[in-house]
């Protein structure tokens, strides 16, 4: 993990407003002075000030933008695939699809694993939300909600109880938790608690460290963290100039950071104490996606419909790499990095998933077998499969063949159950 | 506040997200060369003669060629381009892929390509389907019939209007050239396969949720550029150059790259290869035994010791020969205040002020001078983050100074000899095919968690090692405590 600045967060009353609470220390006219968040943001708002016109507001953050290019710059002097020159090329990755989880009668927009590496939710546009056991294919919970488009789900880090979703129907802009049970015929959806709220729809949504935070991201531009107990909100980040789309948080033990995605191009990251945006990352093209951290926490990946995945450093400040082909002109929706960082799996619109080599910057393969748009993959917890949901009410999980070459043989018999458990899967020659 | 209508493109503002379009268009284009692209020639269908068609194969192999990919990847391509009605098939009209035979497909009108400036309107759709019904009675399919009923129900306020220009049309295609006419009825009907299609297919028109900004437009507002001088800050400007940095992310992959599925072997093997659950048995969180590739990861980071319960576990054993187990406890007790429920935040700050930071505090750790002052000036107003510097300083000690001793140490020379490094799986055909009948779900995270809470509750209430009264212990005894550990087996 890099060596972080270690500003002691500050807490104290804010310069304008004099309420105690975390400051944001910022300068204006060149001026330091501390603000708590909600007077930086009415301030940003306050529209122009004396002497300013949206011309020379327009001139002079055009100039700031040159000089932090600039600043950046000075220190590249190679390129990330030139390093990566002297490391060994892949062998060939034969990464193949041989679980289908079907249950879903409508486009499943969001998966995610659990901690204990082999169970998943996920969620569709039926409105249902679905855990199950990937490995034997079992459905163990399913939660109807009142909504369609439910856009996100994640699974509590701590394994044990809740569940999230995120509603979207107009009104319904809320972020819920589901306490999970063993009871069978228990009502999980009597028990949802709502804990976020927007003004517009909810994008992502991921738990922190714990089961008791929760982060959101929303369609109104903000980002906010909340209390899952209280439904409290215990701090919101203001900088998106559009939806965010997407949010990651930071992986490392001393994370106190999380990256955010959204349609003004913009890839933001924020320090969750002070709910300032630390740095921003403004090369793409189109609307971003997905953002997703590398493992070890200093580097993070987007994806964005314009047809690429760029890499960017945060210790250089910088873009690192891009990830692009001619033959793929559809957006990239979603984005994971395996267990060493050294591959990159990328979601995208033309129903295919294209595996990058993140230091070479070259495609390693391309897996085929969904019918349409890929909405999220996900690597397991323990990097040993890959999980994919897609708009053709279908979960795949996928691994590598490559690494146990003595099976690939194997599989040259169909395989059926017709069991009231299991649901029925096929394994085909490859 | 507005009700989202998720029918159809009703009354919708702008097609969002079809970036893709301006990249397809070029592709067409250059497919449509008269010099370099796909091989164009009419071809008999029957009696009729089609003009400017072109095979499945030859778009294949026109794509492989022109962008280096294999036969699969540019069907895949092909189809999409299909998919978006730059292409249309001549034959089986209702499936929108390519088929790599002879079946033949012709180039879209660039009248009737897709676009993203404006929505396809259903008025336009109700008069093709009443020019339609005129031409010949019955000869709309079910879906198109209830469409129709539908708009006339909707749209009856225009329908008059909309039987005119049906008429209209009908009257003007009669005057022209038979050919022209039968080519304009399939690229017309093509154009509505792709943007009306029949239920239960698959529809590259498909953009799924209508976001908030309008492609369309790029406008800076006054707003941002005011947010980019208020709240945008250069990071810290390190002056470390690409290259190092570049290195820091290869050695990374490099150090992984052994403990990659993806990459490198699992041993024994991967569950998911074998339907052998052995690999995820040995790596329960809490097992007695690691193996010998879990270990090794301990050795690669801090953060990755104490990331994983068991590493962790080992790590606090370490420290408590040590007595310096106030550093970890106090470490995972500022943990739970930052990602606690807000309502008991309070309290616990001034628990864990009392246990590790007071003067004479039973579990005292040891911060410099300035750290206590800003902690302790912080506790008056106590926040999550109030004990960050402090949490801080002590993980930059225990990382600096302990972990490199403990790896050095008797207890991780003896946790490495113990480490199990299982054989590598080889299953036969029909025990792979056993495996995979046997496979069983396993526990629930559920009751994982309950046995996990009611660990955590008996070590609470065996552990704390009050300072004074060890020392006062071994100053009677004159003998080492052993330490007590209690160690949780997993079935």
């Amino acid at each position: 993990m890099c060596d972080q600045t270690f500003m002691a967060a500050t807490f104290g009353p804010c310069d304008s407003c004099s309420k105690p609470s975390p400051l944001m220390n910022i300068y204006i006219k060149n001026e330091a002075t501390n603000y708590c968040s909600l007077c930086v943001e009415m301030m940003a708002c306050q529209g122009l000030q004396k002497g300013e016109t949206l011309e020379s507001l327009k001139r002079e953050s055009e100039t700031l933008k040159k000089k932090l290019e600039e600043e950046r710059n000075k220190l590249n002097d190679v390129e990330l695939h030139q390093v990566a020159e002297k490391v060994e090329v892949l062998s060939a990755l034969s990464i193949k699809t041989r679980r289908v989880l079907k249950g879903h009668g409508n486009k499943v927009l969001c998966m995610d694993w659990c901690k204990d590496k082999r169970r998943m939710v996920s969620s569709s546009q039926d409105g249902k939300v679905i855990v199950w056991d990937a490995f034997t294919l079992n459905k163990e919970h399913g939660v109807p909600l009142p909504c369609t488009w439910v856009l996100a789900c994640a699974y509590a880090p701590l394994r044990s109880l809740c569940l999230i979703m995120n509603g979207y129907l107009g009104l319904d802009n809320k972020c819920s938790v589901i306490p999970l049970s063993l009871d069978k015929n228990e009502n999980l959806a009597a028990k949802k608690k709502s804990v976020a709220m927007h003004t517009n729809y909810v994008s992502g949504c991921s738990f922190t460290n714990s089961d008791m935070q929760l982060l959101t991201s929303s369609g109104d531009g903000t980002c906010a963290l909340w209390d899952v107990e209280s439904g409290q909100l215990l701090q919101s980040f203001h900088g998106h100039t559009a939806d965010v789309l997407s949010l990651d948080l930071a992986p490392s033990e001393t994370g106190n950071t999380f990256v955010s995605g959204g349609c003004d191009m913009k890839a933001n990251v924020w320090d969750m104490r002070s709910g300032q945006n630390i740095q921003s990352f403004e090369s793409h093209e189109s609307d971003i996606n997905c953002v997703k951290y590398y493992p070890s926490g200093d580097a993070f990946a987007s994806a964005s419909d314009d047809a690429t995945c760029r890499f960017y450093d945060l210790r250089a400040d910088r873009e690192v790499a891009v990830y692009q082909k001619d033959s793929i002109i559809f957006g990239a929706s979603t984005c994971d990095f395996s267990l060493s960082g050294r591959l990159l799996f990328a979601g995208y619109n033309d129903y295919t998933i294209n595996v990058w080599d993140v230091l070479k910057g070259t495609r390693a393969t391309i897996l085929f077998g969904h019918e349409n748009r890929v909405s999220r993959v996900r690597v397991s917890p323990d990097g040993t499969a890959l999980g994919s949901a897609s708009w053709d009410s279908t979960l795949r999980v996928s691994w590598s063949f490559s690494t146990g070459s003595n099976y690939i043989f194997r599989f040259i018999k169909l395989l059926f159950w017709v069991n009231s458990r299991l649901v029925l899967e096929f394994t085909v020659a490859f | 506040m507005t009700i989202r209508n998720v029918l159809r493109d009703h009354g919708q503002r702008y097609r969002p997200r079809m970036a893709c379009l301006k990249k397809a268009e070029k592709v067409v284009l250059e497919m449509q060369d008269p010099a370099t692209g796909v091989k164009l020639q009419p071809q008999r269908l029957v009696i009729t003669t089609i003009p400017h068609a072109i095979t499945g194969e030859d778009i294949v192999a026109w794509l492989a060629d022109r962008f280096q990919i294999d036969a699969q990847e540019a069907r895949s391509f092909g189809s999409m381009l299909v998919a978006l009605g730059y292409i249309y098939p001549i034959q089986d009209h209702k499936r929108l892929v390519v088929k790599p035979d002879a079946s033949l497909y012709r180039f879209q009108t660039p009248y009737f390509w897709p676009t993203q400036q404006w929505p396809v309107e259903d008025t336009d759709y109700a008069i093709y389907l009443a020019k339609r019904n005129i031409r010949k009675k019955g000869i709309l399919e079910l879906h198109e019939q209830e469409q129709y009923n539908r708009l006339h129900k909707w749209m009856n306020h225009k329908w008059d209007f909309i039987v005119m220009q049906a008429k209209e049309q009908y009257r003007a295609a009669k005057e022209r050239k038979k050919p022209d006419r039968v080519v304009f009825d399939c690229q017309e009907r093509a154009y509505w396969v792709v943007h009306r299609p029949p239920p239960g297919t698959v529809s590259a028109m498909d953009y799924g949720l209508e976001r908030l900004i309008d492609p369309n437009a790029h406008e800076v507002t006054g707003l941002a550029a005011l947010a980019v001088l208020f709240l945008y800050f250069p990071s810290v400007w390190s002056m470390v150059t690409c290259f190092s940095l570049h290195c820091r992310l290869v050695k990374y992959c490099a150090t992984y790259k052994g403990h990659d599925p993806f990459l490198s072997k699992c041993l024994p093997s991967n569950p998911w290869l074998t339907d052998d659950v052995t690999y995820w048995a040995l790596n329960m969180p809490n097992v007695e035994i690691p193996t010998k590739m879990r270990v090794e990861r301990w050795t690669f980071s801090f953060g990755e010791l104490l990331s994983d319960p068991r590493g962790r576990d080992d790590f606090r054993l370490f420290l408590k020969k040590e007595f310096s187990g106030e550093n970890l406890a106090f470490w995972e007790g500022c943990e739970d205040l930052k990602w606690g429920t807000a309502a008991t935040m309070k309290e616990k700050a001034e628990q864990i002020y009392k246990t590790f930071l007071a003067r004479g505090a039973p579990r005292w750790i040891n911060i410099d001078g300035k750290t206590m002052e800003i902690t302790v000036k912080g506790l008056k107003h106590p926040h999550r983050y109030v004990l960050d510097a402090a949490q801080t300083h002590i993980y930059m000690l225990m990382k600096k100074d302990s972990y490199g001793r403990y790896l050095k140490s008797p207890v991780f020379k003896e946790t490495m000899k113990k480490a199990v490094c299982p054989e590598e799986h080889k299953f036969s055909d029909s025990q792979l095919e056993q495996n995979a009948r046997n496979r069983r779900p396993s526990l629930s995270p559920i009751i994982i968690r309950q046995q996990e809470q009611e660990q955590k509750a008996k070590m609470a209430a065996s552990a704390p090692v009050d300072i004074t009264q060890v020392m006062s212990k071994l100053s009677k005894q004159g003998k080492e405590v052993p330490p007590r550990r209690t160690s949780v087996k997993n079935d």
